[in-house]
C-alpha cells in the first residue's frame, strides 16, 4: 500500500467513525455494556458470598447459559407467541377504541367537554384494579388479560389522536372543503396523515404501558406468556430461567419501541424532529 | 388547458352574523359577465372577505343570493375555488400532490390527473420542483403552488382573499401579473378582494369599492389598461390615482375618516 492510499485509508476508516449513526450506535452499546458489566460484577459477589449463594443463578453468566437452553427447546419462543397474541389483541381492541374516539375529541367540542372529566377520571385508574372485575366478566384468563392490556393502552391512545387533531390547521379543512372533499375524503386525506405522527406516537406510549401491564397480568391464572414463564421459574428456583425470560422482555420491548420509533420518523412530515 | 368564465350575479345579498348586532354589509348588488377580473377593494371589516366567502359557497349570506350562469351557489364547488392569504398546503405532500389533492376528491382516472397537474405545475413554472415536499420551498413558491391547485381544477371562477400580501413586493409583484395572464389565457373570471390600490390596477378589469357600516357597493371604475400592465406606466399610475382619490372620496363619504394606512 502507498504511503498516499494509507493515509487516505486512515482519513476514510476516521470519518466512518464519525458518522452519526456510527456514534449513536457506540454510545448505545457503551450504555448496554455498563449495565452488562454492573450484572457480571453483582453476580460474582452474589456467588463468591456464602449467605447469598443459592442465588448465584441470577448472575450474568447463568443467565447468558440459559438463554440458548431455553431456546432450543422452545420455550422462549411459545412464551413471546402467547405474549404477543395479548399485547396486539390488546393494543388492537385500544387502538380500535382510541382512535375514533379521540378523532371525535378533537373535532367535538361538545364530545370534548362532556367526556374529558370522566375519561380522566377512569385514566387515572390502574389498569391492574381492574382485574378482579375482568376475571368476573370473562369467561378466560386470556380474554382477562387482553382486556387489561386494552385498558391500560387506549388512554394515551386516545389522548393523543384528540391532541393531534386539536393542532390541525383549521384551514386545511376549509381548503379542501373548497375543493370538493367529502366527509371520507376529510378524514382518509386530510385529518389521518396530518395526526398519524401523534398516533403512532400514542400508539408508542400506549406499547410501552401495554408492555408494563402485560407481564403481571399473566401472573394470573394462564400457563403460557412470558409473566407465566418468570413466575413458573421462580416456584421452581430457576433463577437463570428467570432473568432469562426478564431479559427476552427488555429486549423485545426495545425492539417494538425502536420499530415504531422508526415508523414514526418514517410518517412524521414535521421538520426538524420526531 | 381552456376554461370558461362565469357570469357572476349577485343579488341583494346581506350578511349579518348572529353573535353580533350590526349588518356586516347590505343590500349588495352586483353582476360581472364571463371571464372578467373584479377587484374588490375596500378597508378591514367592510365585510368584503365575507363576500368572496359566500361566493365561494364557504359561507351563506343571510339574505339575497348569488348566481353563477344563473345557478345559485349553495356551497363549495370545485367549479368556483378560493385562493387564501396564506396558501395553507398540505406539507405531507410533495408539489404534484398538492396540486392534484382537489382532483383526487373527484373521480378522475390517474393519467388524467397526471396530466392535468403536469400541466398546472407548468403554468406556474414549477416543474423542477414537483416532486418536492412543499415545505422546502419559498413563500412565492408555495404560493404558486396554491395558485396551480385551483387551476388545476379549471374552475369557471377564481376567487382570491388578498393572497399575496404575505410576500415580498418582488413576488407579489410577479404574481399579480402571472395570475392575471392566465385567467385571460384560459378565459376564467376573478374576483380579488383587496386593500391595495396597485394590486387591484395591475390585476383588474373593473374595480368596485365597499365602504361604510354596514359594508356596501359605493363606487365602480373601469380599469381599461392594456396588457402586460407594467407600474411605471404613465396609464397605469394615472389610473392608480383616480382610483385611490375615488376611494378615499367614498370612504368618506360613507364612513367618515379614512385611515391612510389601509392603503398601501
Amino acid at each position: 500500500m502507498s504511503t498516499t492510499a494509507a493515509i487516505a485509508g486512515v482519513g476514510g476508516a476516521a470519518g466512518w467513525i464519525k458518522h452519526p449513526a456510527v456514534r449513536r450506535l457506540g454510545w448505545a452499546i457503551g450504555g448496554l455494556s455498563i449495565i452488562f458489566l454492573l450484572w457480571g460484577i453483582g453476580g460474582y459477589y452474589i456467588a463468591n458470598n456464602p449467605s447469598t449463594q443459592s442465588f448465584a443463578s441470577f448472575g450474568l453468566v447463568p443467565t447468558l447459559e440459559a438463554i440458548p437452553l431455553l431456546w432450543a427447546e422452545g420455550k422462549i419462543q411459545s412464551a413471546i407467541l402467547a405474549s404477543s397474541s395479548r399485547l396486539g389483541g390488546g393494543l388492537l381492541i385500544a387502538i380500535a377504541i382510541g382512535l375514533p374516539v379521540g378523532i371525535l375529541m378533537g373535532r367535538s367540542k361538545r364530545f370534548r367537554d362532556l367526556s374529558n372529566s370522566p375519561f380522566q377520571l377512569l385514566r387515572m385508574i390502574s389498569p391492574l384494579s381492574w382485574t378482579p372485575l375482568a376475571v368476573f366478566v370473562f369467561a378466560t384468563w386470556d380474554g382477562s388479560i387482553v382486556f387489561l392490556i386494552a385498558v391500560a393502552s387506549v388512554w394515551p391512545v386516545m389522548f393523543s389522536t384528540a391532541a393531534g387533531l386539536a393542532k390541525v390547521d383549521p384551514a386545511w379543512f376549509k381548503v379542501a372543503r373548497n375543493l370538493g372533499a367529502k366527509r371520507l375524503h376529510m378524514l382518509t386525506r386530510i385529518i389521518m396523515p396530518a395526526i398519524t405522527f401523534d398516533v403512532l406516537s400514542g400508539i408508542r406510549l400506549a406499547l410501552g404501558v401495554a408492555w408494563i401491564v402485560l407481564v403481571p397480568a399473566e401472573y394470573l391464572g394462564v400457563t403460557s406468556g412470558l409473566g407465566y414463564a418468570i413466575q413458573d421459574a421462580r416456584q421452581t428456583l430457576s433463577y437463570n430461567h428467570l432473568t432469562a425470560m426478564v431479559v427476552t422482555i427488555g429486549v423485545i420491548g426495545y425492539f417494538l419501541d425502536t420499530t415504531l420509533v422508526m415508523l414514526i420518523k418514517r410518517f412524521s412530515w414535521h421538520r426538524g424532529g420526531n | 388547458m381552456s376554461i370558461r368564465g362565469t357570469e357572476i350575479r349577485i343579488e341583494g345579498l346581506s350578511q349579518r352574523y348572529p353573535s353580533r348586532k350590526e349588518v356586516t354589509f347590505n343590500r349588495v348588488d352586483l353582476t360581472s359577465p364571463p371571464g372578467e377580473a373584479l377587484a374588490i377593494i375596500g378597508r378591514s371589516g367592510c365585510g368584503k372577505s365575507t363576500l368572496l366567502h359566500i361566493l365561494a359557497g364557504l359561507t351563506r349570506g343571510t339574505e339575497g343570493r348569488v348566481l353563477l350562469n344563473g345557478v345559485e351557489v349553495t356551497g363549495p364547488s370545485p367549479r368556483w375555488v378560493m385562493m387564501f392569504q396564506a396558501p395553507h398546503l398540505f406539507p405531507w405532500m410533495t408539489v404534484s400532490q398538492n396540486v392534484g389533492v382537489g382532483l383526487s376528491f373527484g373521480r378522475w382516472s390517474k393519467k388524467e390527473i397526471e396530466e392535468r397537474v403536469t400541466e398546472a405545475i407548468r403554468l406556474v413554472e414549477l416543474q423542477d420542483f414537483a416532486g418536492s415536499n412543499v415545505q422546502d420551498l419559498s413563500g412565492g413558491q408555495q404560493q404558486r403552488v396554491a395558485l396551480a391547485r385551483s387551476l388545476v381544477m379549471e374552475p369557471e371562477l377564481l376567487l382570491l382573499d388578498e393572497p399575496f400580501s404575505a410576500l415580498d413586493a418582488f413576488t407579489r409583484a410577479s404574481l399579480q401579473k402571472d395570475v392575471r395572464s392566465i385567467a385571460k389565457r384560459l378565459g376564467f373570471n376573478i374576483v380579488i378582494v383587496t386593500h391595495d390600490i396597485d394590486e387591484a390596477v395591475i390585476m383588474a378589469d373593473r374595480a368596485v369599492i365597499m365602504a361604510g357600516s354596514p359594508g356596501s357597493i359605493v363606487h365602480e371604475l373601469d380599469v381599461d389598461l392594456a396588457d402586460p400592465r407594467d407600474r411605471q406606466d404613465p396609464a397605469v399610475q394615472a389610473l392608480r390615482a383616480r382610483l385611490m382619490s375615488t376611494f378615499q372620496e367614498a370612504a368618506y363619504s360613507k364612513g367618515g375618516a379614512l385611515a391612510t394606512e389601509a392603503v398601501q
